[in-house]
């Protein structure tokens, strides 16, 4: 390992140099806004050394790491959303009893566990990293456990995460079994040959999927969403929604175009109907619900589908649309959740659809952004949702995949339903009891911090809608550098 | 760079006039409709200037044209261009807005400044719709203009605001997505024939597709503008969006959101899919036709105002769908004199339903009766609307109808025939609204007042032109005539043999001499009469 070497790593050094310094400043002196502040730093530090690296990558670490401009971008994409989750927490964690610093702490870990699946090029490292990001959400999840459906949401999170991941280890397994290996590369080249134990490379493929679905929360590995995203504090589930499953695609779209998936038909079929019938329950469950956080984690289910389609078109858009569509799920994600955290309260969260009634004349800028938001997530022009979903149809369209795309877009007419009743709700006047609901429990000053901060999310979005030029010169970079290391790894290691 | 300035004033007049909302209620109106003045007069100056041209330009070059860059990874320009069939939509929109917002003086109350903010923005994006020659940007403003309308209907309408509202989305923004995948295989189809990846209207123009492909490409932008015409099957979400719209919502919708099916029917699908269109041409005159005696007598069966209104729209519309596949001059003439009469007159007959709501509270005819001795001024100009509706000589709406009429006829004789029971029909249910309002007993006595002066001049406004356009349509023809040519070069290239048309019949017709069209149908009309 030369010395190139060890600074590419710089970013993770950096999270992981902060974390045990916050561990530390957090047993010499408990301060809110000291922990607050120190890790947001740590964020932005991560973040601007990104900067002087740029030029090292790739560099391939042992055969366990690889860092090349793809984990980068996604690394920068990491640290970015995790800090605008910092900055929404503060003012949210405020009104809060009990003990707030060892949240930054866990946000970081969580952080560190989606960067480290997002540079891994191995098995270990793959479970290393989700390891790390599923043990700071457990705790993440329940941690106002002092509200009623905290506790809940966190044992489900845990016992249903915990047996995934075993499933995924004896996925694993199966596949070293099979193939001797555990490093992408090389596991693609032994594959390649024909005699190799084609059923249990299977059987193990089968069964990491089941591991990664429950991370990616798509049909039939759902079912936890709707209640961990309901009982979560509403940062904490805007984490889930976007780094923990944008880490885990990241993942498996490097996994799978290496493994070249695409020459593998019953594999292919299993991800087609995975996504298409993610896009269909995700979006007709949500139809119904009358709780926001609900509606949004249903309609989170349809949003990997439509990232499936993008992936399952191969090609050269593959690594591009998905790549963008997560950046614009992860702007709108966070700042639909960003909503909800400012306007949560001490007791409960604002979720229920009545909570909204009338915002738009209470709050008419958080309603403006609310709204954005919410079109974004349907796809509407203006915004960096469209451009998103635009992009997944256009690698859907290249490569003839017609049911897919044309299921994706009943989808979108499907799902405008529901997204639409949250936007007519802000504009109906509340009821007068459901007034007196609101004056007593919902939040009614909303912070300064958070209101920058979803404001800077809304110009992303519209931003990225109107005027993508830039972001989607630097994702095609990405794009072909990708391809291009990949093609080049499978050629030359004999 | 004019063309930028039309959308872009109105875009910035939009926000001013929210803004100026927050001080008072009066600002936002006095913005919208000095800005819709100013695009207003400026378009007036582009045909003015443009006139004398638009006979020379008869290979069908644009009159105005702007080409930026936009997304160049993926072949996307902001590219405006303008010609005479754009130019007449544009007048016919900004026209529209005026009257939309003169109406809306009264009426809405109720964030007013929010409201201007939407009906400006719903006109810049019909105006963009108009205006693009690049497909991306084409489906950019087709879904631009959805999202203030929404709002209109559902913040300011009626009772059942909230579910027409999401009924119309839906139904547009699906179809438009459908469209969004035929645009998308038509740049592939394209791309990989030509090498270049493009979505430039001018450069798909010319694109070989096979057979099959372009069936199913055409099928995309087809649901589209079928379902915003709207044509038969698709036309459900039109008698809710407009009964429960705001009188200005009503307005657009019918005036002009309508017409930007027409429009894509005649810019992008005869152009772009030229055999396939042929193909389709019987099918969708058939629709044509359901879409007229069945509209007519759903018409006829209502009793809510505006919703008898609302199907006469999907009457006149098979009208449109007719002569857009009758793919003659005569037919795509008319067609465009209807697109734009159509605009007047019904938008004028939702006015006129806007305003015997504000007076009486009731939508329902059934209420009323006999209130020609209250409001004379107000039943005389229903009844010229109502005539205009049913095509009387003399009005701009039957110089369209027969046009479409004897176009069709050249075409598809069986079709045409049951086309023209539409005119008895529209005489039916037109007479009979007047009848059932103004005529007969009064079910109850009313207070109301008559027309005051600012109804008087959107009324009078709207009946100069219709009358204008029923007398003496020829500017508009000759402005439209290059395009429509040109469009037919592409359908049907001077080869007689593509459509089922005697030559002889082609011939005479074929001529254009514009003056003699003019006082054919006249003739004809008359002793129809």
């Amino acid at each position: 390992m030369n010395s190139a070497a060890i600074l590419v790593l710089m970013p993770l050094i950096i999270l992981a140099g902060g974390i045990i310094l916050l561990l530390l400043i957090i047993a010499l002196q408990r301060s809110h806004l000291l922990s607050f502040i120190f890790s947001a730093l740590v964020l932005v530090v991560g973040f601007c050394s990104l900067f002087f690296i740029v030029d090292l990558v790739p560099q391939v670490m042992t055969p366990m790491v690889i860092i090349d401009s793809y984990a980068l971008f996604y690394i920068g994409l990491i640290l970015a959303a995790s800090l605008v989750i910092v900055l929404l927490s503060y003012d949210y964690l405020k009104q809060q009893e009990g003990e707030q610093e060892e949240y930054y702490l866990l946000v970081l870990m969580a952080a560190l566990g989606s960067a480290v699946l997002v540079i891994s090029q191995h098995f270990i490292t793959l479970f290393l990293g989700l390891e790390i990001l599923s043990v700071s959400l457990y705790v993440l999840i329940s941690y106002l456990y002092r509200r009623e459906q905290s506790i809940e949401a966190g044992v489900k999170y845990l016992v249903l995460a915990a047996s995934s991941s075993a499933f995924l280890l004896f996925g694993m397994a199966l596949i070293y079994n099979a193939t001797g290996t555990m490093e992408f590369v090389p596991l693609s080249q032994r594959l390649a040959m024909p005699e190799s134990g084609t059923l249990l490379v299977f059987a193990g493929i089968a069964m990491m999927l089941v591991g990664i679905g429950f991370k990616l929360a798509i049909v039939p590995f759902h079912m936890w969403t709707p209640d961990v995203y309901q009982g979560a504090p509403a940062p904490v589930t805007a984490f889930i929604a976007s780094i923990s499953k944008g880490g885990m695609f990241a993942l498996i779209l490097r996994f799978f175009i290496t493994f070249d998936i695409y020459r593998f038909k019953h594999l292919l079929l299993i991800f087609t109907i995975i996504a298409i019938a993610s896009m269909f329950f995700g979006n007709l469950l949500a139809l119904r619900q009358q709780n926001v956080k609900r509606i949004l984690a249903y309609s989170s289910i349809a949003h990997l589908g439509y990232l499936l389609v993008a992936f399952l078109a191969g090609g050269r858009y593959a690594i591009p649309a998905a790549t963008f569509y997560l950046v614009a799920y992860f702007v709108t994600t966070i700042g639909a959740f960003g909503i909800i955290t400012v306007l949560s309260g001490k007791e409960r969260e604002a979720e229920d659809l009545l909570d909204y009634h009338g915002l738009y004349w209470r709050h008419p800028w958080l309603a403006a952004i609310f709204t954005t938001t919410l079109f974004s997530l349907s796809g509407i022009p203006l915004t960096a949702g469209f451009v998103g979903k635009f992009y997944v149809l256009v690698a859907g369209v290249n490569s003839s995949l017609w049911l897919l795309v044309v299921v994706l877009v009943i989808n979108s007419a499907i799902g405008l339903y529901y997204y639409l009743r949250i936007v007519v709700a802000m504009f109906t006047p509340a009821a007068a009891e459901s007034m007196e609901k609101q004056v007593m429990v919902i939040n009614p000053a909303v912070s300064l911090l958070g209101g920058i901060v979803l404001a800077i999310m809304m110009l992303l979005l519209i931003g990225f809608g109107v005027y993508p030029f830039q972001l989607i010169e630097i994702i095609q970079s990405i794009g072909t550098s990708f391809d291009s290391t990949v093609r080049e790894s499978i050629n030359f290691i004999p | 760079m004019i063309m930028f300035w039309l959308i872009a004033i109105l875009l910035i007049g939009g926000l001013l006039a929210w803004l100026s909302g927050r001080w008072s209620n009066r600002l936002p109106r006095w913005i919208s409709l000095l800005v819709l003045g100013c695009v207003f007069i400026l378009s007036i100056g582009i045909w003015l200037n443009h006139s004398e041209q638009s006979v020379l330009h008869t290979d069908g070059n644009w009159w105005l044209e702007i080409n930026w860059e936009w997304l160049p990874q993926w072949g996307i320009n902001f590219h405006l261009a303008l010609d005479g069939l754009s130019l007449l939509l544009i007048v016919l929109t900004l026209f529209l807005g005026l009257v939309s917002v003169l109406t809306s003086w009264t009426e809405i109350q109720y964030k007013v400044g929010f409201f201007h903010f939407n009906l400006l923005w719903i006109l810049a994006g019909i105006m963009g719709v108009f205006l693009a020659m690049d497909l991306f940007l084409f489906y950019f403003f087709w879904e631009v203009m959805l999202i203030p309308m929404y709002f209109l209907i559902g913040i300011w309408g009626h009772e059942d605001r909230i579910y027409a509202a999401i009924k119309f989305f839906i139904f547009t923004q699906l179809s438009g997505l459908l469209m969004l995948l035929s645009i998308l295989g038509l740049y592939f189809v394209h791309g990989r024939l030509t090498g270049i990846y493009t979505f430039d209207y001018n450069h798909l123009l010319n694109t070989m597709i096979a057979p099959g492909t372009s069936r199913w490409l055409m099928s995309g932008f087809l649901i589209a503008f079928l379902v915003k015409l709207p044509a038969v099957p698709f036309h459900t979400w039109l008698p809710d969006a407009h009964s429960e719209a705001p009188t200005a919502g009503s307005v657009i919708l019918a005036g002009l959101l309508l017409k930007t099916g027409a429009y894509g029917l005649l810019r992008f699908v005869l152009p772009l899919f030229p055999q396939s269109a042929i193909d389709f041409a019987p099918l969708a005159m058939i629709l044509g036709v359901v879409g007229i005696l069945y509209g007519a007598k759903l018409a006829f069966a209502q009793t809510d105002m505006k919703r008898m209104v609302a199907y006469t729209s999907v009457s006149h519309m098979g009208f449109i769908l007719l002569g857009v596949f009758a793919f003659n001059q005569l037919a795509l003439q008319g067609v465009v004199l209807q697109i734009i009469t159509h605009g007047i007159s019904t938008g004028a007959l939702f006015i006129i339903a806007g305003m015997m709501k504000e007076r009486l509270h009731t939508r329902d005819m059934q209420q009323m009766g006999g209130l020609w001795e209250n409001v004379p001024r107000l039943a005389g100009v229903s009844m010229l609307f109502a005539m205009a509706s049913l095509g009387l000589p003399g009005l701009g709406n039957f110089i369209a109808e027969m046009l479409i009429l004897f176009g069709a006829y050249l075409a598809n004789k069986i079709v045409t025939i049951f086309a023209t029971l539409g005119l008895i029909a529209a005489t039916l249910y037109a007479l009979w609204f007047i009848q059932q309002v103004f005529h007969g007993y009064k079910s109850r006595e009313y207070k109301i007042s008559d027309l005051n002066a600012r109804e008087m001049i959107i009324m009078v406004a709207m009946i100069a032109v219709i009358v204008w356009l029923g007398v003496y349509p020829q500017p508009v023809l000759d402005t439209a005539k290059p395009v429509l040519q040109h469009i037919q070069e592409i359908v049907v290239p001077s080869q007689p043999a593509e459509i089922q048309i005697p030559a002889k019949f082609v011939e005479p017709m074929g001529l254009n001499d514009t003056g003699m069209q003019i006082s054919q149908p006249d003739q004809r009309g008359g002793s129809n009469e």
